[in-house]
């Protein structure tokens, strides 16, 4: 059975009050909006290159405590990242949260991001983990409409 | 009211449960999914406004269905034929008792209220809706009640109006009666609200608008497991119901329409059924109901749906009232009680549902964290976006209850929002 202490760590609770990078860049070089239309998620990633890394990224939106820690924490790990590393996250990120990472190899190499794994024992909420990547996506590939998790 | 006609089934029979009393545990053991537990622990059902649970009787009318009686139906000569075509009209005809309509004729069996919409949408609304017209629904309806307006109106350059409410979630019926205009073509609003609770003034809403000279759709998903209707009372002239909220299958719902009106109507979809002749150069239609009845139709949700009628029948519809009505009361008291706790949707007239938000919690997380205790309830906008932007929520989360619920049950979600409390201390 799983149990929610999985889900809901210290370190998720902690970012789902106090959020890091909340706040709108003011020159963006690239933005895009995601959206959960099944629980009303909404989030804006805003990112400032320099060349093919993210010198400085932020996001702003609603949404709920797992969603909001992943941007959150999402953001702290990607500052200084090249697109290409920033990929490579999303994709171990998705393995630990979809309960498909090999071994705990996966977990290591997400650092902080590892306490999602949780995510992995309530497939329902794994929309909501992967909502900012998604949007950090879109923004990355430069794609003008909301992404959308459905 | 007092001038409507009695029909032979408006005079109640006094029913076996209510010899002895509403019995809830009498009635829980009626419906076989409560008997399991959710995630080990005893399953508290309360995601009724999305759908009810089934009772014994209803599943096994359909096995039964399945077993003794399945044919195609109104063209076979066979002795299956015949069975199952009088299973269906039957159901017609229980299901006209339960909405106490005048004639058979008046109920359309459709897929669902969001199809019965729909229905009136593109039938009566396209040929009655033109440019500069306008369509009069209200702020708390469902999207089911929004969409198939929106594209009517779109396709006919019409104006879709909205009713305002208050903070309490009632509607304001002297801002309502402002916007019947002479561009009026009809009214569509829910009976009872899925994401508030609220229960609409209906007989004073048909009054208005019927002084208007508009005609009324009323969107019953959420009343019928809940109220004793009575169209002819209402003086509705369409009422639209699911199955599957109302203790039947899924797949199934009613669109009641005034018989005057369905006869002027044009066909909804083309197909078997629907016609008394076909050339290539024309098509006579059916008769009303079968003209809006085009294919062959949901023979064993119509025979499931008279189960669940015939079950709710047995319980009595007052009682249910009655008994939800004291649950909600109780809820009500309980969970408003909590610090950080507050209602959406507060409304004098209320059934069914309890739609609440927290401080500092978002309502997706309380739905997991009660989950893990076997309770289930919904969490979102409920299909009701605009709503939501009107309370300048996100999202709510939302207790609905049903006719099995008990106050223990209430009980327990009040222990898991204090366990929500405790985990996002």
């Amino acid at each position: 059975m799983p149990d929610l202490r999985d889900l809901y760590q210290e370190l998720i609770l902690e970012h789902s009050k106090a959020p890091r990078n909340y706040r709108e860049l003011t020159t963006p070089d690239r933005k895009a909006e995601g959206y959960n239309p099944l629980c009303g998620d909404r989030f804006t990633v805003y990112l400032k290159m320099q060349g093919d890394s993210i010198q400085d990224i932020g996001f702003q939106g609603s949404g709920c405590a797992i969603s909001k820690a992943s941007a959150s924490m999402m953001t702290q790990t990607l500052k200084g990242k090249t697109q290409t590393e920033a990929q490579e996250f999303f994709e171990r990120f998705h393995k630990v949260v979809t309960g498909q990472a090999a071994s705990t190899n996966g977990h290591q190499e997400l650092g902080k991001l590892a306490v999602f794994s949780g995510v992995s024992e309530f497939p329902m909420r794994v929309k909501c983990a992967t909502l900012a990547w998604h949007t950090l996506q879109a923004a990355l590939e430069g794609k003008q409409d909301a992404v959308s998790t459905e | 009211m007092s001038s409507v006609a009695k029909l032979p089934w408006d005079t109640k029979k006094p029913t076996l449960h209510e010899a002895a009393g509403f019995d809830v545990e009498r009635v829980r053991a009626d419906f076989p999914i409560l008997q399991q537990k959710a995630h080990g622990h005893k399953l508290v059902y309360l995601d009724n406004a999305a759908t009810s649970q089934k009772p014994k009787a209803m599943i096994d009318a359909i096995v039964h269905y399945y077993e003794h009686e399945n044919a195609n139906i109104h063209r076979g000569v066979h002795y299956l034929s015949e069975i199952a075509t009088e299973e269906y009209e039957n159901a017609r005809k229980v299901v006209q008792e339960f909405l106490h309509a005048a004639h058979p004729s008046e109920i359309i069996f459709v897929r669902s209220t969001t199809e019965a919409i729909n229905l009136v949408a593109q039938t009566y609304g396209r040929t009655h809706v033109g440019a500069g017209d306008e369509v009069l629904i209200t702020a708390m309806e469902h999207h089911s009640n929004i969409v198939p307006w929106q594209l009517l109106c779109e396709e006919k350059g019409a104006k879709l109006q909205i009713a305002p409410i208050n903070d309490k979630g009632e509607l304001l019926l002297d801002e309502f009666e402002k916007l019947l205009r002479p561009g009026t073509k009809i009214v569509s609003l829910g009976h009872l609200s899925n994401a508030l609770g609220t229960i609409n003034p209906l007989a004073q809403i048909v009054r208005l608008a019927h002084a208007h000279g508009v005609p009324v759709l009323v969107d019953g998903a959420q009343a019928a497991p809940r109220l004793p209707l009575n169209v002819r009372e209402l003086d509705c002239d369409f009422y639209a119901f699911s199955g599957h909220k109302a203790y039947g299958p899924t797949g199934i719902g009613i669109l009641y329409g005034k018989l005057a009106l369905l006869e002027k109507m044009p066909p909804y979809q083309g197909g078997g059924d629907m016609i008394s002749s076909v050339t290539f150069e024309k098509t006579l239609y059916n008769k009303v109901p079968h003209k809006f009845e085009a294919g062959t139709p949901d023979m064993s949700g119509a025979v499931g749906l008279r189960a669940a009628i015939e079950y709710l029948n047995g319980l009595g519809m007052e009682n249910i009232e009655k008994h939800e009505h004291e649950l909600l009361a109780y809820a009500t008291g309980k969970v408003s009680a909590i610090p950080g706790v507050r209602l959406i949707g507060t409304a004098k007239e209320k059934a069914g549902v309890l739609s609440f938000v927290m401080d500092g919690v978002h309502p997706h997380d309380i739905g997991t964290i009660l989950d893990q205790d076997g309770i289930a309830i919904r969490t979102g906008h409920h299909c009701a976006q605009p709503l939501m932007d009107r309370f300048g929520v996100d999202a709510t989360a939302r207790a609905s209850f049903g006719l099995y619920n008990t106050k223990e049950e209430i009980d327990a979600l009040v222990q898991g929002i204090q366990k929500v409390q405790e985990v996002f201390a």
